[in-house]
């Protein structure tokens, strides 16, 4: 506990770790459990006052392709997380059963759908940025994303863009 | 003319700039606060965010996220950055007395 005046704080540095100004988070993977904790991380740091870019990259891609990002499942196939037995989880439409559960769960706690947390970040001022080399594997354009993305990005564009921060990688 | 000097408030805040004691604070202290955030121009906007934030701490017992903010109080989520670039919820509960929100979305 401080008692401060009414007068600019002075936090004290010697006591403090350094606070992070910056992070850029990279989304990977393409699955429901893939895609949020990246989403979640971007939108908490922007709640926090920290500058935060979003890089997609490979299958995170779809987390802001127009046609599939409102169609994310969570993998019931290799994912000893999920407890069920091996061969369950590959019976067919076991996937959209799970990621339906999941989302009602999630609607329960006022969780946003993938597409509609996207829209929020942007607005919290996030950026948005596509892999260049994955959108050219895919066979993908501008045309594909939503609107909010701000760019697709080479690498070493990514860089840049993340000098000064801390890059997380999910 | 004549100079008076008032007593200058102490105010018991945590490591973070939060208000330990909500009922400590006064309209009047706004101002002040704001400024040390940064926010030299007050609008009704801003008016219309702390408001709230005290009306939902006091209703809930918990200040609303950044996400509620945005669906609940009647200023959109870029409005939000706009008002205050540091984090809305954040910055707005210190404005408004009460502690920092919890919640992750």
């Amino acid at each position: 506990m401080t008692t401060a005046l009414l007068q600019p704080h002075t936090e004290s540095a010697e006591f403090m770790p350094a606070k992070i100004d910056k992070v850029s988070i990279v989304v990977s993977k393409g699955s429901l459990d893939g895609i949020y904790p990246g989403l979640i991380m971007a939108n908490g740091a922007r709640a926090e006052g920290i500058t935060a870019n979003l890089f997609f990259t490979f299958f995170g891609l779809d987390a802001i392709h127009k046609a599939r990002h409102e169609h994310i499942k969570i993998a019931t196939v290799g994912n000893p997380g999920l407890h069920l037995v091996t061969w369950l989880g590959g019976v067919p439409g076991m996937s959209s059963v799970m990621t339906h559960y999941l989302g009602s769960k999630m609607e329960k706690l006022d969780i946003p759908s993938i597409p509609e947390f996207i829209e929020m970040i942007a607005d919290t001022g996030c950026g948005l940025f596509a892999c260049k080399a994955s959108v050219d594997l895919f066979g993908l354009t501008r045309e594909d994303f939503i609107p909010q993305v701000d760019d697709i990005i080479t690498v070493g564009e990514f860089y840049e863009k993340a000098a000064g921060g801390h890059i997380i990688f999910t | 003319m004549s100079v008076v000097s008032l007593p200058v408030i102490d105010l018991a805040l945590n490591e973070e700039g939060f208000f330990l004691h909500p009922e400590d604070w006064r309209e009047d202290m706004v101002p002040a606060l704001a400024a040390r955030e940064g926010i030299d121009q007050l609008t009704d906007r801003h008016w219309q965010v702390i408001n709230f934030m005290r009306s939902e701490y006091f209703a809930k017992g918990t200040g609303p996220t950044v996400r509620v903010l945005g669906k609940t109080s009647g200023v959109s989520i870029k409005e939000l950055y706009q008002l205050f670039p540091k984090g809305p919820a954040k910055v707005a509960a210190r404005i408004a007395g009460i502690p920092k929100p919890r919640g992750c979305i």
